[in-house]
């Protein structure tokens, strides 16, 4: 009997991963190993409507756990990969079972930062937010009147700002750049975010640099600023940033940089192992680029499948990513890196604009803000490669559906 | 509950029970039918749930939004006037015996 193919990591990439190559009825056996007890589950509700109790566990599964016994794919759940041995298409778990495989494919995701325990990381009431096993063990602390710090202004700590501004929690979050999003986003996109926090009652500090955590009884009871200025707080979430993990990828010989590099068809260093979704970085317009995303799950997982069923594909998905924010729907399309200048397109109202940027003439990106229109004709503009001015843009007399027709 | 069945273009079917509350492209990728992706899982980012609804079913799956309105200019198959994407579409008694084309992009 052929090997299977066999999936390490039970996430975006791995359903969408199992659910072209269901689609497309090859017949190779699959096995999927994860290390959490839930079958693949969508993670960008978690800091969202899950944290905020407006979603059932089981509305998570991108598929229902009974659909993979009824596809014949052997699921095996609360499994760490301890060790690949690519020389002999061989894992080994850490239950110590040895595992042959035709094809591998690395889904191994990313893992939050932490802060060094040093200066308080591993303190009771200091938690980072990425799983469902997060979310269940700190949500009931997320309770009116307690007082939450927010370590880090990006798109975590901002979801889950607003989701504590909705349950009273009293909130303040610390930047130590100049801005919020300073690393993902231009001026114009912090600037509106720091308006919205602020309106909705978040005490924004940006420039601000954390010192250490304090404790009373190993329990966080506060902050300490560099400045010396002391902060109370009941509870800490840590946003800064995820790594990718490449740990198991390293060992195996793969090579690697920040994440597992693969090239256009998520193909690693050895032929037989691909990797796909936020472990994976890959060459984009000259550089070396990782994604922390669905949509490059989705799509790196989806072009895996396609490949081992003898489809000739290539990685050239166009980037896209979402925030939810009070009632803020933020929808991002291309990528913004190497920009040189950036212009604002007012909206209908004054919360909905958007942020076109450009690297000269070219169109890179656009942010949107309550601006589904900028959204989805920018997307289409980006794809025809039309590159409308900065003026045009700028114009709200300017039909975008127009100009994504090429009218 | 309500009775759904996604016709495929090549004239195939797939029919089943969807408990009320929940939205018909989870309903649809649950139950395997083909085409139907919901990567952004339903909050309108993405475009990939889009059927066509039973023109005699349509007034019935309730109202299109600014924002879905919108997002159905993405879609990989063209819209017609009786597009929907399905993540908007939410089960209930009165959906019973609803009818969905599923596009099929190229």
């Amino acid at each position: 009997m052929t090997a299977p193919i066999v999936i390490v990591g039970a996430g975006q990439a791995a359903a969408s991963f199992i659910s072209r190559h269901v689609a497309l009825a090859n017949p190779q056996p699959l096995l999927l190993i994860g290390e959490e007890s839930h079958p693949p589950y969508q993670r960008p509700p978690l800091s969202k409507k899950y944290l905020l109790g407006q979603l059932e566990r089981e509305r998570l599964f991108i598929r229902p756990l009974e659909w993979y016994a009824e596809q014949n794919i052997n699921l095996q759940l609360d499994t760490r990969v301890e060790a690949i041995q690519p020389e002999h298409h061989r894992l080994q778990t850490a239950s110590g079972e040895s595992i042959e495989y035709d094809k591998l494919l690395l889904c191994t995701g990313s893992s939050a930062r932490r802060l060094p325990a040093a200066i308080g990381g591993s303190l009771d009431g200091v938690f980072t937010l990425r799983s469902i096993a997060d979310i269940d063990r700190h949500s009931p602390e997320f309770q009116s009147g307690r007082k939450l710090l927010i370590i880090g202004g990006g798109y975590i700590g901002l979801e889950a700002a607003a989701v504590a501004r909705q349950l009273g929690l009293e909130v303040t979050l610390l930047e130590m750049a100049e801005r919020i999003l300073q690393r993902v986003a231009a001026a114009a996109t912090s600037d509106y975010f720091r308006e919205l926090h602020r309106e909705h009652g978040v005490e924004v500090r940006e420039s601000t640099q954390l010192a250490r955590l304090l404790e009373e009884d190993g329990k966080l009871c506060g902050a300490e600023l560099e400045s010396g200025e002391i902060i109370a707080a009941d509870l800490a979430l840590v946003g800064i940033g995820g790594s990718a993990n490449i740990e198991l990828a390293q060992a195996a010989g793969l090579d690697c940089n920040n994440g597992i590099r693969v090239n256009q068809i998520c193909q690693t260093s050895d032929p037989d192992i691909f990797a796909a979704g936020d472990c994976s970085c890959f060459e984009r317009n000259g550089q070396t680029i990782r994604l922390e995303s669905v949509q490059n799950a989705a799509d790196q997982g989806d072009l895996v499948a396609r490949h081992l069923a003898g489809e000739d594909v290539r990685y050239t998905a166009l980037p896209w990513f979402w925030s939810d924010q009070y009632d803020c729907k933020l929808q991002i399309v291309g990528l913004n890196q190497g920009h040189n200048h950036s212009v604002i397109r007012p909206g209908a109202s004054d919360r909905s604009r958007s942020i076109w940027y450009y690297r000269d003439e070219e169109l890179l990106a656009i942010d949107a803000m309550n601006e589904p229109k900028s959204y989805a004709f920018g997307r289409k503009i980006i794809e025809a490669g039309i590159n409308p001015s900065p003026q045009q843009v700028a114009d709200p007399a300017t039909d975008l559906k127009a100009l994504a027709l090429g009218r | 509950m309500a009775t759904i069945t996604w016709k495929m273009e090549d004239g195939s079917e797939i029919t089943a029970d969807v408990k009320n509350g929940l939205n018909l492209m989870e309903a649809a990728t649950a139950n395997n039918v083909p085409h139907i992706e919901g990567e952004c899982g339903g909050c309108l980012s993405c475009a990939t749930c889009h059927v066509f609804v039973d023109p005699e079913w349509f007034a019935k799956t309730g109202e299109i939004d600014d924002i879905e309105d919108t997002m159905l200019e993405m879609t990989d198959v063209e819209r017609e006037d009786n597009s929907r994407l399905s993540c908007q579409i939410i089960a209930s008694e009165e959906l019973d015996g609803l009818i969905l084309n599923v596009p099929e992009p190229e």
